[in-house]
């Protein structure tokens, strides 16, 4: 990083994303709603569990920009609350899919033979075990408590992502650029770095989209079963699974929640695709 | 050399697969609450002759080796909330349902997810990827408890083609498969587009039409199979969850699969289905992975290197 003029990989790609008007935007909108939900309780028009049973549901008015629900609690005010537990869990499973799941599938399949078998069926045993036990017993032993559910997605997130992670590392291993970097004595941390991360950018930013909604639409189950998030407390899983179920007669209360999900992906799709351009290794050529 | 791959894996399973007997029944074991403490308050005595009769009373580790001893001769046990039923009764006589409607499902998201995929790929950025990229993202956003309702409200309350719910002739299959299909097409087709976008930018897809294949044959041909390992990986998973069944779509169909017996077990504490029903995901897990790993091999010769070595 001495000289002033060559630029590395990183700072190339960060400059690329900042070109990328979509993208920036994006990561800004999911800042902003990120924020706005964090700081639900001091800007949310209502405190979010406050009812009005003698309003009841009425659709979109001044009052409510949103509409309220069955009793009377302020929609708007209940998805900034709900995006909080949302956000929180979606942002575990990314963080617990990339830094474990990609390091445990590259070292499995870097590993090759015994060693990724043994790892992979770990994996096979971990995702056979049934979760909804598991979140039952963890409750009773740490008491019903919202990071359960952290912890229940940030144990699952992973396991598909090394998976994938771990059969692109195989393909990827031996591909002459690694193999001669191999040979020159590059560091196993350098061929990380150089070559894997690079090749692996584009499948992980997909599979990183993809799993956000899935965890999501996971705690949605755990809490419907009742093990997750408890009334009056929500999310927007729990929320679009709530109005979901009453839409024919009021359909206000599944679309606020489904549609700040879909431009909250929408966003999040908009970054990873932008990150994946910026750093992909071959891009330059184009 | 093939075989003596799929020897060990085979052979691997039989450990991973007690493994997984042994977590489960512990983990059961271990949960709160019993079958028998459920509705009806029932005297001590009668509580006591029941789990007697089931062997509950037996120290934990003699419970496990006399199921892991019935296990072998491929007896379940007998249910414990269905008094006079067998696991593998009950179980055998739900796995049909879950794995046709499951396979439907399966069917119809390959169908639709990767020549999807694969046709946005093909015309990165332009309305052929936009319009149907737009599309999966619906799917990935719109869960199957809203897109199920959705189709009852529209195509059998709305339109009255099809039965809102029930089972036992084909025309019950279309709209759980529907729902199920298209909520694995979504991921399979963004998946899959990814990665051939990646392929599409290869020096060998260049050849290819350099050398004048037809486009849809250097699309599907050429760059597909160098982009599908993930597709395929992801697939193993994908396709277990849903030959084993799916709670919330066999719950708003009133479909009589195995998701829905899966969480009614855990709910009864009937140990022995909870065992049955993880065992018969495990099993359906390993075999269609170790089917995904075969697929792998055969489409690209750099993993099949990877396994043989």
């Amino acid at each position: 990083m001495s000289a002033p003029t060559a630029l590395g990989p990183t700072e190339t790609g960060w400059q690329r994303f900042r070109k990328d008007r979509a993208a920036v935007f994006a990561g800004w909108f999911l800042v902003a709603i990120a924020v706005a939900c964090v700081l639900s309780p001091w800007i949310a028009p209502y405190p979010y569990q406050k009812q009005d049973l003698a309003l009841g549901a009425v659709g979109p008015c001044a009052g409510h920009w949103l509409g309220t629900d069955i009793l009377g609690r302020d929609v708007l005010s209940r998805l900034l609350q709900g995006g909080a537990v949302s956000l929180g869990v979606g942002l575990v499973a990314t963080v617990v899919a990339l830094a474990f799941g990609v390091l445990y599938g590259v070292v499995a399949g870097q590993a090759g033979g015994l060693v990724e078998r043994a790892m992979m069926r770990t994996v096979d045993i971990l995702s056979t075990l049934p979760l909804t036990l598991i979140v039952i017993l963890c409750m009773v032993v740490f008491g019903q408590n919202i990071w359960m559910i952290f912890l229940a997605v940030g144990g699952v997130s992973w396991l598909t992502m090394s998976r994938i992670i771990c059969t692109e590392t195989v393909s990827l291993k031996n591909r002459q650029f690694v193999e001669v970097s191999v040979a020159l004595g590059q560091s196993k941390v350098g061929v990380f770095t150089h070559h894997y991360l690079p090749n692996l950018a584009g499948i992980i930013a997909i599979y990183a989209t993809l799993t956000v909604p899935g965890v999501m639409m996971l705690e949605a189950f755990v809490s419907f079963l009742g093990l997750g998030v408890q009334a009056p407390m929500t999310s927007w899983g729990l929320m679009i699974k709530d109005g979901a179920d009453i839409m024919e007669e009021c359909p206000w209360l599944l679309v606020a929640p489904s549609v700040v999900f879909a431009l909250t992906l929408l966003s999040l799709n908009f970054v990873g695709d932008g990150l994946r351009d910026a750093f992909d290794p071959r891009a330059s050529k184009k | 050399m093939r075989y003596g791959y799929l020897f060990t894996r085979l052979a691997e399973m039989l450990p991973v697969l007690l493994i997984v007997v042994v977590a489960t029944f512990f983990l059961a074991h271990a949960v709160p609450g019993g079958p028998f403490e459920k509705d009806r308050r029932m005297p001590p005595e009668v509580k006591k002759r029941l789990e007697e009769y089931y062997g509950l009373d037996q120290p934990l580790h003699r419970q496990l080796v006399t199921y892991v001893g019935n296990l072998c001769r491929g007896d379940l046990g007998p249910s414990l909330k269905y008094p006079g039923w067998s696991v593998n009764e009950i179980i055998g006589s739900r796995i049909p349902v879950s794995v046709q409607l499951g396979l439907a499902a399966l069917l119809l998201a390959i169908l639709i997810g990767i020549p999807v995929g694969v046709l946005a790929a093909s015309r990165p950025n332009t309305w052929l990827d936009r319009v149907p990229m737009g599309f999966t993202l619906l799917g990935i956003c719109v869960p199957s408890f809203v897109l199920g309702p959705l189709f009852a409200l529209v195509f059998a309350l709305g339109l009255g083609w099809f039965p809102p719910c029930g089972w036992g002739s084909p025309i019950h299959f279309v709209l759980p498969a529907l729902t199920l299909g298209l909520v694995t097409a979504a991921p399979l087709a963004r998946l899959t587009r990814g990665k051939v976008i990646e392929a599409g930018n290869q020096d060998y897809v260049r050849t290819a039409r350099a050398k004048g294949l037809p486009e849809g044959r250097v699309w599907f041909v050429h760059a597909l199979r160098n982009g599908i390992l993930p597709v395929v990986t992801y697939l193993g998973p994908a396709a277990a969850g849903l030959v084993s069944g799916s709670f919330v779509v066999e719950s708003l169909f009133d479909v009589p699969g195995l998701g829905r017996l899966f969480v009614s077990s855990i709910i009864n504490r009937d140990f022995t289905l909870i065992l049955g029903t993880t065992l018969v995901y495990a099993a359906a897990l390993l075999v269609l992975n170790l089917v995904a790993d075969l697929a792998k091999a055969a489409l690209d010769p750099r993993v099949a290197r990877g396994a043989d070595r």
